[in-house]
């Protein structure tokens, strides 16, 4: 431990020097999010422009900081100044930035967004004072886009690792007690409390107990654990630790998508760094505890984050559930004890270890402890990746964070696909286990996703079965060949062939997929349907009666066409059409061929002709059908 | 071929919960799972073909057929379906020729679909190869395949 200790200290004194720089520093966010916007042009520019003007800089590449529309981010501190962060920068204004900072020594204001200091600079607020951040509390985030994540000494300056040690110095049950005083529940979705778990698996004796990190994220519209992954990778490795201690594991398994290889390519660094400074292998830190991570990749089933189902892939087997119990906290991998934790859980602990179960009962309410990360994505203003208390109203989260949706709000799918859509009704439901569950939907891991009057909720209920059902396993009948039924009749509504029957057909199948299914994933299923049926069945019945899709995206349903009045002829849209459905001469108005035409939108989201989009295009729902 | 096996082999102990570590090395090196590892490995592990084989066609991950020089992989998750992910993909089935899952004849283009990308917030997503592209639209699509021989 005293090797730590000096270690620790050392790495106080790193972290102070970049505090209290004396070289211009730039941080660059280049997590997967970061890089997808063109963070490494960015990089390789900036160490471009140090190298011609001959300046000593440095730059760190740090994880994601949680408000994605703004990427790619770029933030730059000057000795003696507060550091100043810029959005959405591309090469040009790169160069403006680091032109007017690293050679004139004064902000870019035109392109800061925030500064990390306590009050304004130069007139740009405070980062946390923003709208998106000031209702957020960073707990599991605290280090995201602060620190670089493949330094293990950035992790220690910000107290990394000293949840570890505290917990060493307790007996392994008190670890669970405080675990227990925490009340912090399951972050994978389901909310079990993390101490019960671990009390069953601490009690099944066993010489050999497995922990597993699940970072099987396979959920469409969710990145939390990947980006918590890739900007603070060792806070979830000292999770594991200390999970590991209180259970009595040895080992540890990282369980992780193989499409997220930034993400594998930062925990084998990090697992690396560990090792070399004692923090892996035996006696560790001069205590008792002896502890492995190793890392298995995932190879494309999203079956596989039900827990079972992820333990037959570790054993090399197909991904399919089996029935419980046993549960795995008495027999899973190989038949041995297995306490299998979600990413954020795990993420979670190191601060609750560090600071004690107290400080963690002030965030929250009463059952449902601390933060919870949710990532913010669809039809609003602003997306990201964002933390909040339980028990935030959707409201807050939808307007006061994200800004808001700037069409009329139709509908919130909470917990993806075996979650469920919520309508304007719901807006001040505080977002917790049991609310989300009474209002028939789902914490689920923590997508959010928007949606405005463009969207067509039938149509988001067939995406999200037609998702389930291609990803079922197959192995019990009410999830295999019921969601398929499923989709048919919903793809049949779809096309404009539905009939009044369908609707309780979907109820009865729905109901019985829920009750008759093996596992997690065939008795959510039908959640999205159910949900949808229940608030929006309305829309359902426009499409069945009417051939009416009030969102136009049910392609059968709609159909574009010039309006020969309004058209200039400017021929943009001719130009946007990738079949040349569209053609005419310049300043005639176009004809568009609907038998080319593939309803793709391009000519309509092109049309500017009276600065409205879509002005002389129209997309017009079927007539009424016969 | 076996030679480059045997040196995959190396590294991965000789235990049955091996398969897919090793069947993901497989492929890493010939794009592929080949006909003649699957009977390689079975040796190997000691476990009959038939099981690699109902192994390896349950994750989406795995492919029996040569791949093309590049890989255009169009996300369908929530948030890229919600923003029009889908005429992406039917865009590209249409201009290459193919459907999902298919190589092109040239073998210049891999098109397949994926879950989710998990870059939500820039929707939607196109991979090519290992670049991710952002906030993508058919047009912008089109000529960006212009770029990839």
């Amino acid at each position: 431990m005293n090797k730590l200790k000096k270690k620790i200290t050392s790495a106080k004194k790193k972290w102070e020097g970049i505090e209290n720089n004396k070289e211009p520093i730039v941080y660059i966010g280049a997590a997967s999010c970061g890089r997808a916007a063109g963070a490494l042009e960015l990089i390789s520019e900036t160490e471009k422009f140090i190298k011609e003007n001959n300046i000593s800089a440095r730059v760190i590449q740090v994880g994601c900081i949680g408000p994605c529309y703004l990427e790619p981010l770029v933030d730059i501190k000057m000795p003696g100044q507060p550091r100043v962060s810029y959005s959405n920068v591309n090469v040009r204004t790169l160069n403006n930035i680091l032109k007017s900072q690293l050679l004139e020594g004064v902000p870019f204001t035109k392109a800061a967004i925030g500064n990390f200091g306590s009050s304004a600079f130069n007139g740009i607020p405070p980062f946390y004072e923003l709208p998106m951040l000031k209702p957020q509390v960073r707990i599991v985030l605290r280090n995201c886009g602060l620190i670089d994540p493949e330094d293990i000494d950035q992790y220690l300056a910000m107290e990394g690792y000293q949840g570890l040690m505290n917990a060493l110095e307790m007996s392994p049950e008190d670890v669970i007690g405080v675990v227990r005083q925490a009340g912090i529940r399951g972050r994978g979705g389901a909310g079990f409390p993390t101490f019960k778990k671990w009390t069953v698996c601490r009690n099944t004796p066993g010489e050999q107990k497995y922990l597993i990190c699940n970072a099987d994220e396979g959920d469409p519209g969710a990145f939390m654990n990947r980006s918590l992954i890739e900007s603070d990778t060792h806070a979830v490795l000292e999770g594991m630790m200390i999970a590991g201690y209180a259970i009595g594991a040895s080992k540890g398994i990282v369980y992780i998508r193989a499409e997220y290889p930034l993400a594998i390519e930062r925990l084998k660094t990090a697992i690396k760094q560990m090792k070399e400074y004692g923090l892996l292998g035996k006696n560790i830190l001069g205590s008792t505890f002896n502890f492995d991570i190793t890392i298995k990749e995932g190879a494309g089933a999203f079956v596989c984050g039900e827990e079972t189902a992820l333990i037959a892939s570790i054993e090399g087997k197909r991904g399919m559930p089996r029935s419980r119990p046993p549960f795995p906290a008495i027999s899973g991998l190989f038949g041995c004890p297995t306490i299998i934790n979600n990413v954020e859980t795990l993420g979670t602990l190191p601060n609750i270890l560090r600071n004690g179960a107290e400080w963690y009962n002030r965030f929250g309410k009463e059952g449902n402890r601390g933060t919870k990360t949710f990532s913010l994505v669809g039809k609003i203003r602003r997306t990201g990746l964002i933390e909040v208390q339980l028990g935030t109203t959707l409201r807050e989260i939808i307007f006061d964070i994200g800004g808001g949706v700037q069409k009329p709000f139709k509908a919130i799918q909470t917990g993806g696909p075996s979650g469920g859509c919520l309508s304007e009704e719901f807006l001040d439901l505080a977002v917790d286990y049991e609310s989300l569950a009474s209002a028939g939907s789902i914490m689920g891991s923590g997508g959010l996703i928007i949606m405005d009057e463009d969207t067509c909720v039938v149509d988001v209920a067939k995406y999200f079965l037609d998702f389930t059902q291609k990803e079922s396993c197959g192995k019990c009948i009410p999830c295999r060949v019921g969601t398929r039924h499923m989709v048919e009749i919903l793809e049949r509504i779809t096309h404009g062939e539905g009939v009044p029957e369908d609707l309780l057909t979907l109820r009865t199948l729905g109901d019985t997929i829920k009750k008759g299914s093996l596992c997690g994933l065939g008795q959510t299923a039908p959640n999205p349907v159910l949900t949808t049926l229940r608030y929006f069945r309305n829309e359902y019945l426009e499409h069945i009666k009417d051939g009416l899709c009030r969102a136009v995206v049910c392609k059968d349903l709609i159909e574009y066409r010039v309006i020969k009045e309004k058209c200039t002829g400017c021929q943009s849209c001719v130009k946007a059409c990738p079949t040349g459905a569209i053609s005419g001469p310049r300043s005639e108005p176009h004809n568009l061929d609907k038998t080319k035409c593939i309803k793709c939108r391009s000519c309509y989201e092109i049309c500017r002709f009276e600065a409205i989009a879509g002005d002389a295009i129209v997309i017009r729902t079927a007539e009424k059908r016969s | 071929m076996p030679e480059v096996i045997e040196v995959i082999f190396e590294k991965y102990q000789r235990k049955p919960d091996q398969l897919i570590p090793i069947l993901q090395n497989v492929q890493r090196e010939f794009g592929y799972i080949t006909p003649e590892s699957v009977k390689h490995i079975s040796r190997y592990l000691r476990i009959s073909e038939n099981q690699i084989f109902g192994v390896s066609s349950f994750y989406a991950q795995f492919r029996f057929t040569a791949p093309g020089r590049h890989s255009v992989r169009v996300c369908l998750g929530t948030a890229c379906h919600v923003r029009g992910g889908a005429t992406l993909l039917e865009m590209l089935e249409r201009e290459l020729e193919i459907v999902c899952g298919e190589t092109t004849p040239d073998r210049r283009f891999d098109l397949e679909r994926v879950a989710c990308l998990g870059c939500c917030a820039l929707s939607p997503v196109v991979q090519i190869d290992a670049d991710i592209y952002s906030r993508m639209t058919v047009n912008k699509l089109s000529e960006l395949l212009k770029q990839y021989e």
